[in-house]
């Protein structure tokens, strides 16, 4: 049996396909289209997910919705209804959008679904399964437990912003929901807002900004703000938010309450904006352990699924880790909502079909690697129609002449194998750099992602050494745990260094590794296996090899407000407008100083900024 | 009809049937702002829809 499942008509379109259990593709529509966080219906992602299952639609027996519009559309009467008049500005707006499109979603989608190949023929059903169901189902039955705590958060679905449940074999029991518009996700993204970057993207730049600051605002969040109960439970003050019935996130009183109107974007970042997004991690770091502690003792389970928007806070997660609540704890990769395809392509599988389900080893997620991959006379035939100047060499020389690169302080393109299905580059569609380098964190922020120079970037580490380099040792294959580096690799900061303000702190070098380590010590870590990427996990023990360092800087292969590349067509065009300066493309290597210089181009003009 | 049909049977299982005077005022309401403007803008927020 073969179910499609799709995500759709908000942000970040996508789709997967199951076949008999196994998860046989995924990717996210954005990466076709190259338009950042794409809303359509992602037919793209879904024809090469028929592709990779080898039929059309017609093969397909059911396809999958990953919520259920009319819950979502009562979810929004009733709020209009309760709140009204006030909420006239955001209904006007609203209404035309549903009364035209969304409320007819699943005509709509029956419709698009047609129109993909073999749609003539297609006779299977559509099943709509509800949002935190979803991203519930995603982190549940492809982890590697037979039985589990479940947590989801996000901002919100239907009318769930954070669920707990708890999953058995095949079954997936919700046991408690938080509603609209008492929102984790939401509170965090009000910051986001308040601090002037954009909503729904720029969630992973406040939390990469709190290290700078004091959560001097922490107190005055939960006095005023959310009303958190020992068992993570919280409501929060809607006098403070316009989100439920305006068109901004935060209210007058909100400004009120922390000295002045929103940051606009763009904006010179100040130490306050650091002090807030310090306080909110803080806030968010209690809420879920109060949550975790609470999952554990309703479900008396020692292992923890995660999922939601909420379960990409890296620093939270590394947090909750430490606390040692559970044994356990397994984040789903792509944990936003483009996770909600697949998992309501499992749902359907597990929960609607009533399949059996045997956990074997590690994860179903084969390392989050299920998008398009390309085979090696493709891979040149596109570059050389791209006029691309390239080498191509035996494997092992690929990967001794990419360290050799990387140990020289080069930027290297690194495109491999299969997409990464989720917001993370894992090493197949990553730009890497030399971790040992001073400069190489100001390089790759300001000549090649041409994005905020605060922001720090991720390490790679053989999973056989993360341990001697970090305070961490388990798996944390999908970049979703943070530990800090091993006191004895870190450096300390003279009088003169501590002064410095905020973000130039990050310029002083604070371990043996600086361009992955952030100001407090931590970093973002990706544990690679050899079982999952023998190809990564090769380069990294020729670069090791070499430099006695079993990492490599991990930064997505993409400029600042553009998709993850896809394509070799995408990834020589960003390497041609960039100061990349070596592209491994499978077995082929182009040197930038060998590239026809009329094909450089403004690379990052093409994209608006996130 | 399809969509009436699932709509109402959608507010009956839900026990929602109250809230079919609001949609209908609602409804009609939200046609008049479609037919009384030209283009449809989402607007720049993350929560309602």
């Amino acid at each position: 049996m073969r179910i499609l499942g799709i995500s759709a008509f908000y942000h970040d379109s996508a789709a997967a396909l199951v076949e008999d259990g196994r998860i046989v593709a995924a990717a996210q529509e954005e990466r076709f289209t190259r338009r950042k966080h794409d809303p359509r219906f992602p037919a793209a992602a879904a024809r090469y997910c028929l592709e990779a299952a080898g039929c059309g639609l017609e093969g397909i027996d059911h396809v999958a919705f990953y919520e259920k519009p009319f819950l979502k559309f009562e979810r929004l009467l009733e709020t209009y209804f309760a709140l009204a008049p006030k909420g006239f500005g955001s209904f006007r707006r609203a209404m035309p959008l549903w009364i035209k499109d969304k409320l007819f979603q699943k005509s709509m989608l029956r419709d698009a679904v047609r129109q993909l190949p073999g749609g003539g023929r297609w006779n299977g059903s559509l099943l709509f399964t509800e949002h935190h169901q979803s991203h519930a189902a995603s982190a549940f039955f492809p982890s590697p437990f037979d039985s589990a705590a479940v947590l989801t958060m996000d901002g919100v679905g239907e009318w769930c912003t954070t669920s707990l449940g708890h999953g058995e074999g095949n079954r997936l029991e919700i046991i408690k929901e938080i509603h609209f518009p008492h929102s984790l996700g939401l509170l965090y993204s009000a910051f986001t807002y308040y601090t002037g970057f954009k909503v729904n993207s720029g969630e992973y730049k406040l939390m990469g900004l709190a290290p700078y600051g004091e959560p001097r605002f922490a107190q005055a969040i939960f006095d005023n703000l959310i009303d958190l109960r020992a068992d993570g439970s919280f409501q929060l003050d809607q006098r403070y938010f316009d989100y439920a019935a305006g068109l901004t996130m935060t209210s007058p009183a909100f400004d009120a309450l922390f000295g002045g109107p929103p940051r606009r974007p763009e904006q010179q970042l100040t130490q306050r904006e650091m002090d807030l997004a310090a306080s909110i991690q803080a806030v968010t770091e209690e809420v879920v352990l109060r949550l975790a502690r609470h999952a554990r003792s309703v479900t008396g389970e020692r292992a923890l699924c995660l999922a939601g928007g909420v379960a990409l806070n890296c620093v939270a997660n590394g947090k909750l880790h430490r606390a040692g609540i559970f044994d356990d704890i397994w984040v789903q990769p792509a944990a936003g909502d483009a996770g909600g395809a697949l998992g309501a392509a499992l749902a359907g599988w597990y929960q609607f079909g009533g399949q059996p389900r045997r956990v074997a080893g590690g994860d179903a997620m084969q390392g989050a690697y299920l998008g398009p991959h390309y085979a090696e006379a493709d891979i040149v035939a596109r570059l050389a129609a791209a006029g691309a100047r390239f080498d191509c060499l035996e494997p092992d020389l690929v990967t001794a002449t990419t360290a050799d690169a990387l140990a020289e302080g080069k930027a290297v393109g690194w495109m491999q194998g299969r997409m990464e299905f989720g917001p993370r580059a894992l090493g197949n569609r990553s730009i890497l750099g030399d971790p040992r380098s001073p400069t190489m964190q100001r390089l790759l922020n300001l000549k090649v992602k041409y994005r905020e120079s605060f922001r720090p970037f991720a390490p790679s580490v053989l999973r056989e050494d993360v341990a001697d380099w970090f305070e961490f040792d388990d798996d944390s294959p999908y970049m979703l745990m943070v530990g800090d580096v091993v006191a004895q690799r870190r450096h300390g900061m003279t009088e003169d260094q501590q002064a410095l303000f905020g973000i130039d702190k990050l310029n002083v070098a604070r371990s043996e590794i600086p361009a992955v380590t952030h100001i407090d010590y931590s970093a973002r870590i990706q544990t690679v296996h050899r079982e999952t990427n023998p190809r990564y996990w090769a380069l990294l023990s020729s670069f090791k090899q070499r430099t006695g360092c079993p990492l490599l800087v991990n930064t997505s292969f993409n400029v600042r407000g553009e998709p993850i590349v896809a394509t070799p067509e995408d990834a020589f065009g960003c390497f041609m407008g960039t100061e990349i300066e070596r592209l491994v493309i499978g077995n082929c290597i182009l040197r930038k100083e060998a590239q026809d210089p009329a094909l450089a181009h403004d690379y990052k003009a093409r994209f608006d900024l996130d | 009809m399809d969509f009436a049909s699932e709509l109402l049977l959608f507010m009956k299982t839900r026990r929602k049937l109250w809230l079919l005077p609001v949609f209908t005022l609602l409804f009609v309401f939200g046609a008049l702002v479609v037919l009384t403007q030209g283009t449809v803008i989402a607007p720049f927020i993350y929560s309602i829809f």
